[in-house]
């Protein structure tokens, strides 16, 4: 009974990922990473600045427009300046404004911090997949737009895009990198430039040819999480997704060591 | 203490030959048929051709977001191949940036600031015949690449390097096409400030301008610091394309992030003068309508000009992904918040003008007052944008293509809109039909917000700009904005028979046109419509 119980648990708890990205979703969701969660902490506390902000301000427009209407007989005052009130509507928002320059600051010093990293992959953008090529380690490959997405978005293809499961999100070959661990990022690329981008884990970053940009993530939870190149980069800029799939420390290094002897074995046969 | 030495020029030396020239004058109207165009000098003629083409252009760019909004309807590609579409994102925000939003306000300025300063013309009538009439060429240029082999640019409108060099044989059309608009830019902006600077009426000191006449001294003084530095980067583009140059590709030593510092050095002052005029309109509108002086009228001005000040600094919270090092990042954050404390001061002093003033809603305030709610949300959401870990999120996705339509569609745009339903009257004559431009106005307003503020929920859901096809997850939002697309591209066909049903004539309009709500300033002294001279002897200011 407890198992069972304990299944549903873990059912429900593995499609809220899926229902935090359904339809009609308002807000950014929290990541699978300590940055990518400070990033949704900031990203609440400044739009809740913003509401607090705006219903004080819209709200004296809105009493103004309701309240002094020529057609109810308003009559117009003739102030037109006071030195005080302007002083306290410069000097609020600037106190507003340094309150939160201070946590933002703090979490880009954290986000800068690249080093001590468990796990190096070198990712390069080409016009229009990844390739990805693990350090040290002797593994790497391209990663492309999976066959059934790429069939289904040509031009009068005829097939509904709801019928193709993770719809330009898909890849043929994902990233694998292992969870708990730091990984660091180091984005190139070979022709235009091209962003590298996985919103759970709360990063974007350039791919610059010429020009190679550090970023790193550490991600927490077991699963495949999915984003897009975001920097316009041609023709098919839309179809070039990026596909992480995070997994435990023994299915990453027995994942590797398969790639690794695989590609033993093609030398081997060359 | 310029004007006392720049009206010299309107005291008649001698009585008897002033006498003379006046008479030659009188029978000095315009030129009949299309030489009174072509040849024009006269300043309202070349505000009308300004005018109506923006008009044309805003048709243009507008049919275009059609075509955005109509592939964007569901998923899947049903319309365009994703090449033509780039072309069509691209190509929207040039004709929308410089055909439609930039000559919009020349011609608000030709048309205005000679009757809001009391001088006859503008400064330069022949410069300001040439900079119209480059703009055609421009347009012509620009719009003929959709028919070249290789299509349309389709680089964005920004233009980044490596990927502008792929354009086909549109690129060269591409960048003559800007060197075109800047160059008419920066004479139009010239002539703005010689004449604001040197044709002002007796009386008439800096403190006492109107701020429609503020807003653009001080973005015309943007225009010529900036344009000529878009100039320099797109020639750089073009002497790497075809003369072996190395400025943005890194195997020759160049590199293609210093484009985006080159351009949006330009580019941010750029969205500062497509906003600025719009303050000075909402400036002079809220304080008619609501029968009150503007509040705060001297910080009024000091916060444009802390504005304009501050845009210089700001360029690189456009591209905090390139990989800046912290201090370069934390800079930028903190000089981009500092601008929302003059633009706060800013909305807080049209809130305090309508503050106990006596309120009616004719469709100039109607719109001056969605641009004061709706450019405020385009404000905060670039507040937002400035954080930079939270930009690491929102960049190059929906929630920024939210944040930058709402400045400019219900701010520039609703602004421009604003001061053509003040002013036409004057222009014109006529009176437009009222009950008609409050539809307008309710539509307009209400489609704007189904079309853009959905876009916000995109973005942070994770939908990339710029994309023809997209996932599943955004499909919903995605068809809510198409429909309010579609609703908006319509309204503004209401908006153009109102225009032209005012031109070919209406109920004439009084020389104060808003009798009850008592404008003031110069311009309603004269006429409706103004005599071809405007002001032949300036007024004197108490």
């Amino acid at each position: 009974m407890v198992k069972i119980v304990k299944c549903a648990l873990a059912a429900v708890l593995a499609s809220l990922p899926a229902a935090a990205f359904a339809a009609w979703e308002l807000n950014m969701p929290v990541g699978v990473t300590e940055l990518s969660r400070r990033i949704h902490a900031l990203h609440m506390l400044i739009l809740w600045v913003c509401v607090v902000i705006a219903i004080a301000v819209f709200g004296v427009m809105i009493y103004s427009i309701v309240k002094f209407r020529r057609s109810q007989g308003a009559v117009p005052a003739n102030f037109d300046h006071s030195t005080r009130a302007e002083i306290v509507w410069t000097v609020i928002p600037i106190v507003i404004l340094v309150a939160m320059a201070v946590p933002a600051a703090a979490t880009l010093v954290r986000i800068e911090d690249t080093r001590n990293s468990d796990l190096t992959v070198q990712v390069t953008g080409y016009q229009w997949r990844w390739h990805y090529k693990y350090l040290d380690r002797n593994v790497e490959f391209f990663s492309s737009l999976a066959r059934e997405s790429d069939a289904a978005r040509q031009l009068g293809s005829g097939v509904d895009p709801k019928t193709v499961k993770n719809y330009l999100l898909d890849v043929d070959h994902p990233l694998v990198v292992p969870a708990g661990k730091k990984v660091r990022i180091l984005l190139t690329a070979g022709d235009v430039i091209h962003a590298w981008w996985v919103p759970a884990f709360g990063m974007k970053k350039d791919a610059i040819p010429g020009f190679v940009n550090e970023m790193w993530f550490r991600a927490d939870q077991v699963g495949i999480y999915r984003g897009q190149c975001a920097e316009l980069c041609g023709r098919d800029h839309g179809f070039m997704p990026v596909v992480v799939d995070v997994r435990s420390q023994e299915d990453f290094d027995s994942w590797l060591k398969t790639q690794q002897d695989a590609i033993k074995t093609a030398t081997a046969a060359e | 203490m310029t004007t006392t030495s720049s009206i010299a020029h309107h005291q008649p030396a001698d009585p008897v030959r002033e006498h003379h020239e006046d008479e030659l004058h009188d029978d000095h109207g315009p030129e009949k048929g299309w030489r009174r165009w072509v040849f024009a000098t006269n300043h309202k003629d070349i505000g009308t051709m300004y005018l109506l083409f923006s008009l044309l252009m805003f048709f243009i760019g507008g049919t275009m977001a059609m075509v955005i909004r109509a592939e964007l309807f569901k998923p899947g590609l049903q319309l365009v191949d994703p090449m033509f579409f780039n072309s069509m994102t691209s190509m929207h925000a040039l004709i929308m940036i410089f055909g439609a939003v930039m000559p919009a306000f020349v011609g608000l300025a030709n048309w205005m600031i000679p009757l809001q300063v009391g001088a006859p013309d503008m400064a330069l009538p022949r410069m300001n015949n040439f900079s119209f009439w480059i703009l055609p060429f421009a347009f012509t240029l620009l719009l003929g690449t959709l028919f070249v082999p290789g299509g349309a640019p389709a680089g964005g409108w920004t233009m980044y390097p490596p990927l502008v060099l792929q354009t086909g044989n549109a690129f060269p059309m591409l960048i003559f096409a800007v060197h075109l608009m800047g160059a008419s830019s920066i004479m139009g902006a010239i002539n703005v400030i010689v004449t604001i600077m040197n044709m002002r009426a007796p009386g008439m000191s800096l403190l006492k301008m109107p701020m429609f006449v503020w807003s653009w001294l001080i973005t015309a003084y943007l225009l010529i610091a900036v344009m000529p530095v878009l100039a320099g980067a797109v020639t750089m583009l073009l002497t790497d394309h075809y003369f072996k140059t190395t400025f943005f590709e890194a195997a020759g030593g160049g590199d293609p992030v210093m484009f985006q510092h080159i351009f949006w050095f330009f580019g941010h002052p750029e969205v500062y003068i497509m906003i600025l005029p719009s303050f000075g309109i909402v400036s002079e509108i809220i304080p008619t309508f609501s029968r009150k002086k503007l509040f705060g009228y001297d910080s009024m001005v000091y916060a444009i000009a802390s504005i304009a000040f501050l845009s210089f600094i700001v360029w690189a919270h456009h591209m905090f992904t390139v990989g800046m090092p912290l201090a370069g990042q934390l800079f930028f954050m903190l000089a981009t918040m500092l601008i929302a404390v003059p633009t706060g001061v800013k909305v807080f002093n049209w809130t305090a003008t309508m503050f106990k003033g006596s309120l009616s809603f004719e469709p100039p305030m109607l719109f001056a007052l969605s641009f004061l709610f709706l450019f405020t949300i385009g404000g905060f959401s670039g507040l937002m944008l400035a954080i930079v870990p939270a930009d690491f999120q929102y960049h190059d996705t929906y929630f920024v293509v939210a944040h930058f339509h709402y400045v400019l569609v219900p701010g520039a745009v609703f602004g421009i809109m604003a001061g053509v339903y003040y002013w036409l009257p004057k222009w014109t004559g006529h009176m437009y039909d009222m009950k008609l431009a409050k539809w307008h106005f309710w539509l307009s307003t209400i489609f704007v917000n189904v079309l853009f503020f959905p876009q916000h929920f995109l973005g942070l859901a994770g939908m990339p700009r710029r994309i023809p096809d997209y996932n599943t997850q955004f499909a919903d939002w995605n068809m809510v904005s198409s429909i309010g697309a579609f609703g908006f591209g319509l309204s503004q066909l209401l908006f153009a028979y109102l225009i032209f049903s005012s031109i070919r004539g209406r109920a004439n309009a009084s020389d104060k046109v808003w009798d009850d709500a008592t404008p003031h300033g110069l311009e309603w002294t004269l006429s409706s419509p103004p005599p071809y001279h405007s002001f032949e002897t300036a007024p004197e200011l108490k």
